[in-house]
Parts: structure tokens; sequence; C-alpha cells
């Protein structure tokens, strides 16, 4: 049936967790940024945000609970992006 | 008529209405994407310009903002349980408070902005014109980013209220309810973009 993926209802409690998680890590880059790390700042900054922006995307936009193919997809766009990101780099460092 | 007719004789695809949007985030995040790329390309040209720059912002208005962005994902995220257990109510209220939260970034985001207008900081000002071409770069790509990011917080709002309006008129229920998940999924992009142009524009300096 085509309401098979809405049956599943997530519980409030989690999404209180995720916020927590999401909060604590928002913190914590903020205070890495400000004690001196030199170059691995900018690393530890999108490293946490990368993992903030995984949690937003499997637990409050629902890619956990819904069909495979949607984070299929997810991640594919995601993978284009890295591709272009890296290539245009490539480029930049190497001319 | 019963619940069960109701179910059948309408017509409606929620798999092909929720990738749809799907497909428009997409578009969404390429869009972003591009910017990143143009921020991240620029700053590793003139990373002494944009580390003076970046100083300039005020990373305490930044911090409150991506609270109160995450605070917002998770309340429009539990609207849709709300509706799955049929409280009507409180998904109203959560979606309610969803937008007065939107409602306190934007003004968060008016001070901030009149803040750097008043010290003669936006685009085609004369500080900025006497200023580096780096820094120029930084401020241009700020306004540009964080004013996009703004337009759909705005766009946001609209649709999250327009589902509200829905959801008053019970054409948005426990069994039909695909408008109000597309929107908190807008809503989530939003805060997804925000998550990474706090740390590029507010953190590192």
């Amino acid at each position: 049936m085509e309401k098979d993926q809405h049956t599943h209802i997530v519980k409030y409690k989690t999404y209180v967790y995720v916020l927590i998680a999401l909060l604590f890590m928002t913190f914590v880059s903020v205070a890495v940024t400000e004690i001196d790390l030199g170059p691995y700042t900018v690393t530890m900054a999108l490293l946490l945000a990368s993992i903030k922006s995984v949690l937003v995307l499997l637990i409050f936009m629902h890619l956990k609970f819904d069909k495979k193919f949607y984070g299929i997809m997810v991640a594919s766009v995601f993978l284009l992006l890295a591709c272009v990101i890296v290539i245009t780099f490539m480029d930049y460092l190497y001319r | 008529m019963n619940d069960h007719q109701v179910h059948i004789d309408e017509h409606r695809d929620d798999e092909g209405a929720k990738t749809g949007m799907w497909i428009f985030i997409f578009t969404e995040l390429l869009l972003f994407g591009g910017l990143f790329i143009a921020y991240s390309v620029y700053r590793y040209l003139n990373p002494l310009a944009f580390h003076l720059a970046a100083e300039e912002l005020d990373t305490t208005l930044g911090t409150i903002n991506t609270v109160i962005l995450l605070v917002s994902s998770m309340t429009i995220a539990m609207s849709i349980s709300a509706i799955q257990y049929k409280n009507k109510k409180l998904t109203l209220i959560l979606m309610g408070v969803t937008l007065l939260l939107a409602l306190a970034f934007m003004v968060n985001k008016y001070f901030e902005w009149s803040g750097k207008i008043s010290h003669g900081i936006y685009p085609g000002s004369m500080t900025l014109q006497e200023a580096s071409r780096g820094e120029l770069l930084f401020f241009g790509l700020y306004y540009a980013m964080t004013g996009l990011h703004a337009l759909h917080i705005v766009i946001g709002m609209a649709f999250i209220g327009y589902v509200m309006h829905l959801v008053v008129k019970n054409e948005v229920q426990h069994d039909n309810f695909v408008i109000l998940e597309n929107s908190g999924l807008y809503w989530h992009l939003v805060d997804l973009i925000w998550i990474f142009l706090f740390p590029l524009f507010y953190l590192i300096t």
C-alpha cells in the first residue's frame, strides 16, 4: 500500500535526543574555534557540521524510516557535490 | 461516508509528492553548493582578508540563530508525529512555535544586518570600496548567502503558515499529511544550509 511509509510514527523523545545532540555539537564547535587548533579548526568545524547534517537528514527528514530509495538519491546528490568540490580544488591547487 | 471509502475515492500519490519535494530540495542543495564552492575558492585565494573580515561577525548572534533554527526544526518534525497521533491541537501549537522561532531568527538577522550597515559595511558602500578585494568578496558572499538563506526562511514561513491553515480546515489529517511532511522537509533544508553557513562565516576566522 502507498501508505506504508506513513505507518512509522517517530516518538517525541527521539526528536528531543537528536536536538540535544545537535545543540551539544554546536556548542562544541563554538568552543573548539575559541581555542586555537591551527589548521585543525576548519577540519573540526566542518566535521561537526557534517555529523549534524547527517543527524538532521536521517531523523528529522525521516530518511532512516522512509524507503531506501530516498536515501540513495540523497547520497548520490551529496556524492555529486563532493566530486564537483574535489575537481574545482584540484584545479586551484595544482594549476 | 466512512473513512474507508474516502481512501478508495481519493486520487493522490503521497510517494510522488514526496519524491517531487526531494528533487526540488536537490536543486536547492546544488544552488547553495555552488555558493559554498565560490566561498571556499575565494577563501583559499584570500586567506588573510577573509580572516580579518570574518572577525567582524558576531559569533554570539550566530550561535543564538543556530539554536533557534535547530529547535524550530525539532518542533516541525514533532508536528508530523502529533498529526499521526491525531492530536490536532498539538500539531498546530508545534507549527505555531516553529513560525515564532522563524520570526525570532529574522528579527536577529535584522539586528545583525542593520548593525553591519550602520558600520558602513554593505554592498557598494564607501567603506567596502576602500577595503581590499578579499574583504569585498567576503562581505559580498556574506550578504548573498545569508540573504538567500533568509529568503528561504520567509518562504518556509509562508509554506508552514499555509499548511497550518489546511490543518485548521481538517484538510491535513492523520492519514493525509504529505503536504505537512513536505513543508517539514523544506524547513529542514533551511536548517541544513544554516548548519554549514554558521561555521563557515561565524566560526572559522
